[in-house]
């Protein structure tokens, strides 16, 4: 047995400090010591995805790294993309597109997918396709998850250009 | 998979690295983003006794791409060479590569100084390193020391590198000419079936010098220079080309796994190099 | 009363059968809020976890826990000899036949459970793992079938007797030590003669390879035992939680009613959580030993070599013809590698499953199968991986003969399948190797497909591709895949089809709330396949309440009627029809309160859409919301207050989801490397209940396929060392690999299912295999290739090119 570690993390917004063994991987502490199942373990290896998180602005495999690691770090899973009441466009184009079937890959799915349209805003299929590589889906045949991410991918430019345009309003109004 | 105890380090320095690696020689291992050495841990295929995190340790996070040569620090990520517009413009076969290893957070967590220093054949780096004859900078207790990447493996997972150095700067010479990274994989995440590292120069027809590597056709990567040799001063016509590939496949020493048997992968090495070489003559 | 609305706005808002309603499921799914096994966490709860065997066969000589037990955190380390006393060291499987818990005395695959450690987490049990000393011996090692039969090796000493003699097994007699059964079906003599005496006969020996059905969630389990109740429960991946319930029950011998199962959300199962694993036996009794709930949960390495493979059979066929194309008999001989033991599930009496369906969508008067099943030092299992029991196998076999029969006659494959389709007027259909097929028209759904591929003009372009690849213009070949796949799904009648012991029947239990909201329970259990959308959408067409005002609750045995569980297509099948029955039940009860409440006589109302009205006085109604009011508040002479119903449906016969499959692939000849162009499937399942979660699951049937077809396997080497227990190695495509499929369909409702639908969920597999098989297939046809076995990765179809000459 080694020394436990004191680890401090930041995750969904809040702060978290607990003392660990070095080999608690990162994914064990989300779903076991903190209670946040959303992030799942599908293969142990890196190859499937649905352990997938945000760190400090990185699509991540929780599987494949120590809590050690990202001690000091910001987390957020599935659980801080968006709740009931305030559901984030790929939550809502996945029901709506048929994104999913057994929901066991779908966190990691969507949380990989808010970094990718963070990272190309306006993804073309094959740019999907690349882009979200490193999820495994055994269910959907993926189809659908690109047509939801293509949704979601057109319902945050509108919402973000009809921002824009009143941010635009306001200027031309202060102007006058 | 749960893998075995082990104390783990997180040093803010150089010094602190080194004065670690020194109390516990091989029993102490370095890791950048650990996508190698994590899952090799999980399997117990490796055992770590004392795990050396490099996060914190300053100055190895940097691309610099100068005149003559590019620095790139240990610490860069693929992913960081896939958004460094500069490195793009300088030596696009990086980004080329880069794109070609593993997955999204694989390549946002793998660093080009784990891929190139763990000695894994399969790894991508290694061959492309050889190919733009890269020098690994390493850094001991003695000091640093320069190796040529050309010199760096000698068998899988064996390098030139000591137990208690640390692989801080890969530097490359600027690339010039033409370039192609070529990869046969049976899927996102695979390592390579073959794949080959081509950089070329031409002088009006001619070629006037050219650079070929292969990654995961031996147990270490290959540089092979009389491929390169026999391209040189032709038109890479036909005849050059299956010449480079004779002579490459004179270099490497495949060995049958789940991706085929020896004749496969030499066939599929020759029509991977030819087509490396292609694209990079087109581009050149 | 007036009518607000018109009669296609209420239709519309029971987003009943035919709509595509958006799943209830997904709003926990895409907040991370599902609750699979894994998620579960209780007070105190233990951790198991395996040592497993590093050897295929050895005796074991000695295990030696005592450095495990020292080993801080670890609690118990259970042995096959403290199993023993409790007669828990072997289970029975499905097939009838028994399988270590723990390795007693020897082991017979890679990965073999042999001891059992619980610790406090799952830290310490994987530490307890590595302190346990196991001393083996190597025995020799086989892993070839045929071998098998021949050798002087007995892996099961249990099944000889003293003397030597073999007893029967299961199955009836046995040839040898390893041998486990032969399965005969239709007529050996007279198809032997047929073939003997025919215009043209083509044979072909073809592989089936050993692969895994891989769901993302592995397998695994939570048993609490509550000592002061006597109460186990015991949550787990299970895709039949009422059969595990009377498994463990028989086993254990605690008390059926005091255990109580329950499958929470199953992160998809695809054949692989239908049978019992000794995961779930170790769980149950380390609960019982510790008094503490145990957790056990698989991790890939484990879910990819121990539990329930798919498929691993090696098919010779023979079929014949007239020269003009009429298929006159075929013959199929199986050796199927079952591994250790014989733990396929399958029901009793097919231990072969439905392999005789292997005469396909062709009218054949003629046809024998036999089946010899074999014990290798390989993992057990043989589950149907998204199909009906050995569907796939069947559908492979017949596509890839039809195929070897065009090349031998020298005809155009698509034409050779025409002509032998069974024809719409022969309905009911009996095959010559038994079944009776209910429905379908072939002809059809064929036409339909090839043009929408334009498949002459398919034709023209490859004939143009051969021409130029052989003046050396062009390093790609292109192959046109077919595929007509007859499924056979709903298993089943109970007459013929039982799970030890147990009837293949279904069940629905409808309880209808006063203020006309329901709940309703079956004895089934989604894993992904959106039950509580559409079996809410079966009853809403039925009863006439809203879908979105309809729980269906499935998966726990202390709430749920007894049914036979979620695989092999048969959920639609079987529970659905179960749950239009007790819908129908629901239905009748409502008439006769209408009828009250309207003040006329039974006969003189009608159920129209959401409302018993008055016939001819269509204003004069009660919709089913009052009535469910009525029925908790009105005391009607003559009928019992509430409104509920419960139906167990015991199939008429199975049902035939058909349909017709193109790909359009360009092969790389020098690198081996397949790109698929063009995808196109039609699908006849019967009525329609959800076209979303259709075409859903046709994606996603036609993606396993594709895998399987193209690199998916589970592969060993001589020494039974399995080579493929990663995902780096055992092949699940990412998006990257996957094309975009086109999907159509026919609708030939089954004639004996109450709503006329015939299950979809696994057709695109079953079909989809050989479609992708032959589009590889075909690409070399011109080059004189007939066969070449699967998984076509890269370098097997180099293979086959360079043994054509294709690189000379």
């Amino acid at each position: 047995m080694s020394n436990k570690l004191h680890i401090k993390l930041n995750v969904n917004g809040k702060d978290e400090e607990f003392l660990a063994e070095p080999r608690e991987l990162l994914i064990y502490t989300l779903r076991e010591r903190l209670n946040i199942t959303g992030p799942h373990i599908g293969c142990e290896t890196s190859h499937c995805g649905a352990c997938t998180v945000t760190i400090d602005g990185k699509s991540v495999k929780a599987c494949t790294m120590f809590a050690a690691q990202a001690s000091g770090k910001s987390v957020t899973t599935i659980e801080g993309i968006g709740g009931p009441d305030n559901l984030h466009p790929l939550q809502e184009a996945f029901k709506e597109h048929h994104g999913l079937q057994c929901g066991y890959c779908t966190p990691g799915m969507i949380t990989r997918a808010t970094k990718l349209l963070e990272e190309n805003p306006n993804p073309t299929e094959e740019e999907i396709r690349f882009g979200m590589a490193g999820n495994i889906c055994r269910c959907t045949g993926y189809q659908n998850i690109v047509k939801s991410i293509q949704a979601a991918a057109t319902e945050m430019n509108a919402a973000a250009s009809s921002t824009s345009e009143a941010v635009g309003s306001k200027e031309v109004e202060a102007a006058e | 998979m749960i893998p075995a105890a082990f104390e783990y380090y997180r040093p803010q320095d150089m010094a602190g690295v080194l004065a670690i690696l020194e109390e516990h020689g091989d029993d102490a291992r370095v890791m950048a983003g650990g996508h190698s050495l994590i899952p090799m841990m999980k399997l117990r295929m490796a055992d770590v006794p004392h795990l050396i995190d490099l996060q914190d340790v300053g100055g190895m996070s940097d691309i610099d791409v100068g005149t003559d040569s590019i620095t790139i620090g240990a610490l860069v990520t693929q992913s960081d060479i896939i958004d460094h517009a500069g490195l793009a413009a300088a030596a696009p076969i990086l980004r080329e590569a880069a794109l070609q290893i593993a997955d999204p957070q694989v390549r946002y967590m793998g660093t080009v100084g784990g891929n190139v220093a763990n000695g894994d054949p399969g790894n991508d780096m290694p061959g492309l390193m050889q190919c733009l004859d890269a020098t690994f900078t390493v850094v001991g207790a003695d000091g640093t020391r320069d190796i040529p990447a050309r010199e760096f493996y000698e068998a899988a997972y064996m390098t030139a590198r000591e137990d208690d150095e640390v692989l801080t700067t890969v530097t490359i010479p600027t690339p010039k000419g033409g370039w192609a990274y070529e990869k046969q994989k049976r899927k996102i995440g695979d390592y390579a079936t073959a794949a080959a590292a081509v950089q070329i120069t031409k002088d009006g027809d001619t070629c006037s010098s050219v650079s070929i590597a292969m990654t995961n056709l031996s147990d270490t990567p290959i540089y092979s220079e009389a491929a390169g040799a026999a391209l040189v001063s032709t038109t890479v016509d036909d005849a050059a080309l299956k010449a480079a590939m004779a002579a490459m496949l004179e270099d490497i020493d495949p060995t049958e796994d789940n991706r085929g048997p020896v004749a496969f992968k030499k066939h599929v090495a020759g029509v991977i190099l030819r087509r490396a070489i292609e694209r990079a003559w087109s581009r050149a | 009363m007036k009518d607000e609305i018109t009669r296609e706005e209420r239709v519309d808002n029971l987003k009943g059968m035919g709509c595509s309603r958006k799943r209830v499921e997904d709003a926990r799914f895409t907040q991370g809020k599902g609750n699979y096994v894994d998620d579960i966490k209780l007070d105190g709860m233990l951790f198991g976890d395996f040592v497993r065997s590093p050897y295929a066969h050895a005796r074991i000589k000695n295990i030696d826990t005592s450095a495990a037990l020292e080993v801080p955190g670890v609690l118990a380390v259970l042995t096959a000899a403290d199993l023993e006393p409790l007669g828990l060291h072997w289970m029975p499987t499905l097939a009838g036949d028994k399988q270590m818990v723990l390795a007693d005395g020897k082991v017979l695959f890679q990965g073999q459970e042999v001891a059992f450690v619980v610790a406090e987490d799952r830290f310490a049990a994987a530490d307890g793992i590595e302190a346990v000393v196991v001393d083996y011996e190597e025995l020799p090692v086989i892993v070839d079938p045929f071998k098998a039969l021949q050798s002087d090796v007995v892996l099961r000493e249990d099944l000889v007797a003293e003397d030597g003699t073999i007893p029967d097994g299961a199955h009836g007699p046995r040839k040898h030590p390893n041998h486990i059964f032969t399965w005969e079906a239709g007529d050996k003599a007279p198809t032997e003669e047929v073939i003997a005496n025919a215009d043209v006969v083509a044979e072909e020996s073809m592989y089936y390879h050993r692969t895994h059905p891989c769901p993302l969630e592995t397998c695994g389990c939570v048993a609490s035992m509550d000592k002061v109740n006597g109460k186990l429960t015991l949550w787990g991946t299970f895709q039949a939680p009422h059969a595990i319930r009377t498994i463990v029950s028989l086993i254990s011998g605690i008390e059926e009613h005091n255990i109580r199962v329950i499958s929470p959300d199953i992160g998809g199962g695809f054949g692989n959580k239908v049978g019992a694993y000794p995961g779930y036996v170790c769980s149950v009794v380390a609960s019982i030993v510790t008094g503490k709930p145990v957790k056990w949960v698989e991790d890939r390495m484990d879910n990819l070599m121990t539990t329930a493979f798919a498929r691993d059979y090696w098919m010779k066929g023979k079929i014949s013809a007239t020269k003009d194309g009429k298929i006159t008999g075929l013959q199929c001989h199986v050796t199927a590698d079952h591994g250790g033991f014989d733990a396929c599930a399958d029901p009793t009496k097919f231990p072969a499953g439905f392999m005789n369906i292997c005469t396909g969508s062709y009218d054949i008067p003629t046809a024998y199968l036999e089946v010899d099943g074999v014990y290798t030092n390989k993992a057990p299992g043989g589950v149907s991986y998204r199909c009906s029991f050995r569907v796939t196998e069947a559908v492979y076999f017949i596509e890839r003969m039809v195929e070897v029969l065009a090349i031998k006659l020298n005809m155009d494959a698509a034409e050779l399948r025409r002509i032998n389709f069974i024809k719409k007027e022969q309905f009911p259909y009996t095959a010559a190797l038994g079944w009776e097929y209910d429905s379908g028209d072939y002809h059809t759904a064929w036409d339909k497909a090839l043009k929408a591929v334009d498949y002459d003009g398919l034709r023209k372009e490859q004939a143009e591709r051969v021409a130029a690849f052989k003046r050396g213009e062009t390093r790609k070949l292109m192959g046109i895949g077919l595929s007509f796949f007859t499924e056979i799904v709903g298993a089943g009648p109970v007459k013929n089809c039982d799970i030890l012991g147990l009837g293949m029947f279904d069940s629905c239990e409808i309880r209808i709330h006063p203020t006309g909201s329901a709940i309703a329970r079956l004895g089934t259990i989604s894993q992904g396949q959106g039950h509580a959308t559409t079996f809410a959408q079966i009853l809403a067409s039925e009863i006439g309440l809203p879908a979105d005002s309809i729980t269906i609750e499935e998966g726990d045995t202390d709430t749920a009627p007894y049914g036979l569980g979620t695989y092999g297509s048969r959920s639609t099948p079987v529970a659905g029809a179960a749950t239009a029955m007790a819908g129908r039940k629901i239905r009748a009860k409502a008439q006769m309160i209408a009828a009250y409440l309207l003040e006329v006589h039974d006969n003189d109302v009608e159920f129209d859409v959401d409302r018993f009205a008055v016939k001819g006085a269509p204003e004069k109604f009660k919709t089913m919301k009052e009535i469910a009011f009525a029925a908790y508040n009105q005391a009607i002479p003559g009928i019992e207050p509430g409104l509920e119903a419960v139906s167990y449906y015991d199939p008429p016969n199975m049902t035939y989801p058909f349909g017709a499959y193109v790909c359009v692939m360009d092969i790389d000849v020098d690198t081996g490397v397949p790109e698929i162009r063009r995808f196109y499937a039609l699908d006849d399942c019967g009525t329609r209940i959800n076209p979303m979660i259709i075409e859903g699951q046709v994606h996603g049937g036609l993606t396993e396929a594709l895998a399987v077809a193209l690199g998916q396997e589970i592969a060993y080497d001589d020494m039974g060392n399995c080579k493929t227990g990663t995902l780096m190695d055992f092949f699940l495509p990412t998006a990257w690999e996957v094309p975009n499929y086109e999907t159509d369909f026919t609708v030939t409702p089954s004639p004996h299912h109450p709503i006329g639908a015939k299950g979809v969920g696994e057709s695109p597999h079953v079909g989809g295999v050989p479609c992708f098989s032959n589009a590889v297939q075909d690409a070399f046809r011109p080059f004189g290739n007939t066969h070449t076995n699967m998984p076509h990765d890269h370098w097997r179809i180099w293979k086959t090119a360079n043994e054509l000459g294709l690189h000379d």
